[in-house]
């Protein structure tokens, strides 16, 4: 076993025992909130690392992924495990509907188009009372169960569950990154004009990564609207698609890694440091403008580009040696 | 003239009060993007910290007492927000947006985020979460035309508004610095080998968008009697959607956008649903964005390779 993967491999064991060592229920609670910052941390960097394109309205998605489950279980007693699917493939629907105009419209305009979207989604909740249950929302949705066993208030099924979440999908966007669409979308990053003249269908990759990034999104919704069995509209508002940009920034856009490490620097240390509770949203504010002007490539940088780089001048002194 | 039509006039005139509000905000929006190409996204924050400057003004002018007539203390509380944000928006400028000169648009952007979240928390760190009552420093007069009723805020935020914008349009056309900005708006380049002070330019800029947001938020809170530290951001975002409306980087572009905007929002509201009201600009947001990015006014700059 190299080096590598045994740190994996101990990383991966240390973080499934830890409910085990640490059986205080407020810890446990935080540590599954961090694992859906994280997926979603992940989900978001499909779109803005590795496609290059600012989605300021992720937190749509996840409110979609969240109301479908409620929704479907509430009108319909759809079971949780039906309601995952469902939400994933609902919240990707909406999320092809807002890659679409990426044909037409570049950089900060799509920025502002998918926040544009994403406001709209959130007054929708707020304001169609008849089914969303307005600012009140939605109560009373089913937590899974597997079997005659149920999930209860206790979050360490629920810690679980995501967790596993998060390592399939580190490992699907891991193959993905190295596949041919994360190469496409890496050159539409790069150089979309460029990209588009070697041939990559620029629309169909960048859709691809919207529906991607949103059907991550939609999951995360699903578990979270189980596990808290009541939603309402201002959990998905602009702050949190700009808590989860911040976390992806922070850790390296464009790196896998780096997605996770800022849900789990900026999901948990807040917590951590209680007293300074009211200067939350101050500090996040000072160090996005920090990072962007020290370290626009964030703590781990961005992979992709760093290890292309680093082969090409590989490359190029064994071709001059 | 039937109860209907009046009722029309009523939201019109309405709508036409806050859009003179979205078209000075905009105006920031325009000034800044025209010549530097950023979304600068904590302007609407600018806006709210001008509100709350001005609430610190009227209780400067409470302090010396009844003895100054209204027009005074009214001019008193402008001057200081004015003042005060601009100052704040050549800081910011300096310290977040000029060491980012030439690096992507998208980091520009992110960073604009990262202060508006900034201003936002600190606003609520000084004066308070809760919302802010605003003394009403006007005389509540009221006038009865043809059937509508004129209060004196409407009168002053007209009043106000249409001059500033007179102002600027003189400005920009006639003085050295206004031709500077022009310049700089056309090709940043050939401006800076002519000898134009391109950063002196751009604080400028930036110094006079963030006046004109403030005496929006002076006028806002007039006209509503409170302030929240989270007014910037809807303000800000509706403003923003006024200066794409009318084609962003144009001046002529923004002012018609924000009076547009807001008389579609006196009337949404008036005749549909005020709850819906909010959608309607998000709406017009995305559908001009996504079908006529150049806004009316605008100019349609293809991409450049």
């Amino acid at each position: 076993m190299s080096p590598k993967k045994f740190k994996f491999a101990f990383l991966f064991i240390a973080i499934l025992l830890f409910p085990v060592f640490d059986r205080n229920a407020y810890h446990m609670d935080l540590a599954t909130n961090v694992a859906l910052y994280g997926l979603l941390a992940m989900g978001l960097n499909v779109v803005v690392g590795f496609a290059g394109l600012l989605n300021l309205g992720y937190a749509a998605f996840f409110g979609i992924g969240a109301y479908t489950y409620a929704l479907l279980n509430l009108y319909c007693h759809w079971p949780f495990w039906l309601g995952l699917p469902a939400a994933g493939l609902v919240s990707m629907f909406f999320g092809f509907l807002i890659g679409i105009p990426s044909i037409r419209v570049r950089g900060d305009y799509l920025a502002i188009t998918t926040l544009g979207f994403g406001e709209i989604v959130r007054i929708v909740f707020n304001n169609w009372d008849e089914v969303t249950g307005g600012p009140n929302g939605l109560l009373g949705i089913a937590r899974p169960s597997i079997g005659s066993w149920h999930f209860s208030v206790n979050a360490t099924p629920y810690f679980y569950l995501v967790f596993i979440l998060v390592v399939l999908t580190a490992f699907f966007l891991y193959r993905i990154s190295d596949s041919k669409i994360g190469r496409a979308l890496v050159a539409i990053r790069e150089d979309e004009l460029a990209a588009s003249c070697m041939g990559i269908p620029t629309l169909q990759v960048k859709l691809i990564a919207f529906g991607i990034s949103s059907f991550i999104a939609g999951l995360a919704g699903c578990i979270f609207a189980a596990k808290q069995t009541i939603i309402t509209p201002d959990s998905f508002d602009f702050v949190l698609s700009v808590l989860i940009l911040a976390m992806v920034v922070l850790g390296g856009m464009g790196n896998l890694w780096g997605a996770v490490l800022g849900a789990v620097v900026l999901g948990a240390l807040p917590e951590l440091l209680r007293e300074f509770a009211a200067y939350r949203m101050l500090i996040f504010g000072l160090l996005m403008i920090l990072m962007m002007i020290f370290r626009p490539q964030g703590i781990l940088g961005g992979s992709l580009i760093k290890r292309e780089l680093a082969k090409r001048q590989k490359d190029e002194t064994d071709a001059t040696a | 003239m039937g109860p209907d039509f009046q009722l029309f006039l009523q939201q019109l005139l309405n709508g036409l009060t806050i859009g003179m509000v979205y078209a000075l905000i905009a105006l920031g929006y325009t000034m800044v993007y025209g010549i530097i190409q950023l979304i600068n996204f904590a302007h609407g924050e600018i806006f709210m910290v001008g509100a709350y400057l001005g609430l610190t003004a009227i209780g400067i002018a409470a302090l010396l007492g009844a003895a100054v007539p209204w027009w005074a203390v009214i001019i008193f509380v402008f001057l200081f927000a004015a003042a005060g944000s601009a100052l704040l928006g050549g800081l910011i400028e300096k310290t977040a947006y000029k060491p980012l000169r030439g690096s992507p648009k998208l980091t520009a952007l992110i960073t604009s985020i990262g202060v508006s979240f900034f201003l936002q928390n600190a606003v609520m760190l000084i004066y308070g979460a809760r919302e802010q009552n605003v003394p009403e420093i006007l005389p509540a007069k009221q006038w009865d035309v043809a059937g509508i009723s004129i209060s004196l805020i409407q009168l002053v935020i007209f009043g106000v508004s249409v001059s500033l914008m007179v102002f600027l349009t003189w400005f920009i056309k006639n003085t050295r610095m206004g031709k500077a900005m022009r310049a700089l708006s056309e090709n940043p380049e050939a401006a800076r080998l002519v000898g134009i002070p391109v950063n002196r330019v751009i604080r400028t800029t930036f110094m006079m968008g963030s006046a004109l947001a403030s005496v929006a938020g002076v006028l806002f809170a007039l006209n509503y009697g409170s302030v929240n530290f989270h007014d910037g951001y809807l303000a800000g975002l509706k403003a923003f959607t006024a200066a794409v409306f009318g084609g962003i980087g144009s001046i002529p572009g923004a002012m018609l956008g924000g009076i547009l905007l807001g008389v579609f929002e006196g009337l949404g509201a008036g005749y549909l649903s005020s709850e819906w009201k909010d959608v309607f600009a998000f709406l017009i947001l995305v559908i001009v964005l996504i079908f006529k990015p150049s806004g009316m006014l605008g100019e349609n700059v293809p991409e450049k390779v």
